[in-house]
């Protein structure tokens, strides 16, 4: 059943995530886009473009978007899809939930925990992988349909990267621009 | 308590853009400046978010939100971060699902699309360059990016591999 799949994946994205919001976008993709296809690429790459122009962390917004459209796409009402994108939500922030309570029953041993310590000297390098991957992922031909994409990309690169352009102004410019070009 | 509580997280997940940093000054401000707690004890939970899997907006609202009033505050302060990202896509979904066909959203799109690989790109640069890696470290961003990109490992095996990996360097290598 959808809405048992769904809980079960976001949990696990909520329980998995480590390295914030960009690190998750690979985790997210693996299991919604890949293995389930509950969204294609085409629309996960819209959706992490309008998560940065909504308020919210990265993985709600996604986890609520994606609920709506799995269930959508399978077929079901709105009141369903509605329900769909709760369950979603809930999911993603139970982990967080749980481990919160649990840590909060012994604060200081956790955070003086070597063991913690120790496996973060190898989470951190790999989260830049992670969110390598999410690029690399996202690197298509549904994404990338021609020589101008290209030039976008690279354009809004070094713009956020040497310019410092807000992402905001970033995604703003873009679809401005689009509306020209094709 | 619970309705302030409520509040003034409601009010820092609607207002901030960006992402779950983009809110820290916001949740210092208030938290601080109500008195809920001093800035050594923010920072400190900081760091302790950190290494926390999950957003980060909402495991720092849980902790706040613990230390003020034990389970119900985590879940009120929990309820308010989410609640306005929460409201705001589900108005966007239930909007878009009818405007997909429309020839001026799919052409703001088509541009957009390679412009968003490209803001996902940048932070894991300059993550790359902040965390100041070694040569020898450069290995495992590139070997954990290729498993997931080219032969389709779950993330979670990456995450998990990595973990250990970095104990037993801790624990058995360089103690040498």
């Amino acid at each position: 059943m959808i809405f048992w799949k769904l809980f079960y994946v976001f949990f696990k994205i909520g329980l998995f995530g480590f390295g914030g919001g960009y690190a998750m976008l690979a985790l997210i993709q693996q299991d919604v886009v890949d293995e389930h296809q509950w969204v294609s690429s085409q629309e996960f790459t819209d959706i992490v473009a309008i998560s940065q122009m909504t308020p919210g962390p990265i993985a709600i917004n996604s986890a609520t978007y994606v609920g709506f459209t799995a269930v959508h796409n399978a077929g079901y009402s709105q009141q369903m899809s509605v329900l769909g994108s709760v369950t979603a939500t809930i999911a993603v922030c139970l982990p967080s939930l749980l481990l919160v309570l649990l840590i909060s029953l012994s604060y200081a041993k956790f955070r003086s925990n070597r063991y913690i310590a120790a496996a973060f000297l190898g989470l951190r390098p790999a989260t830049v992988g992670l969110i390598a991957a999410a690029a690399l992922l996202l690197m298509n031909s549904e994404n990338f349909i021609d020589y101008k994409s290209f030039i976008i990309f690279a354009a809004a690169f070094i713009l956020t990267w040497k310019f410092n352009v807000h992402p905001i102004l970033m995604i703003l410019i873009a679809a401005a621009l689009g509306l020209f070009i094709y | 308590m619970y309705w302030t509580l409520f509040l003034t997280f409601f009010k820092i997940g609607a207002f901030t853009i960006g992402g779950g940093y983009a809110m820290l000054p916001l949740i210092q401000r208030e938290v601080v400046g109500r008195g809920w707690m001093n800035d050594d004890d923010f920072m400190d939970l900081f760091a302790l978010t950190q290494s926390l899997p999950g957003a980060f907006a909402i495991n720092i609202s849980l902790f706040i939100g613990y230390k003020l009033k034990k389970t119900l505050g985590a879940i009120v302060c929990m309820l308010g971060s989410v609640l306005p990202s929460f409201l705001i896509i589900l108005l966007i979904a239930l909007f878009f699902t009818h405007a997909t066909d429309n020839i001026w959203i799919e052409k703001a799109f088509k541009a957009l699309r390679p412009a968003t690989v490209a803001l996902i790109a940048v932070p894991c640069l300059t993550t790359a360059l902040k965390l100041k890696l070694r040569k020898s470290i450069l290995i495992i961003p590139v070997v954990a990016a290729l498993l997931i990109w080219q032969l389709g490992v779950s993330p979670i095996y990456v995450i998990l591999i990595s973990a250990f990996g970095g104990i037993i360097y801790d624990f058995w290598i360089k103690r040498r």
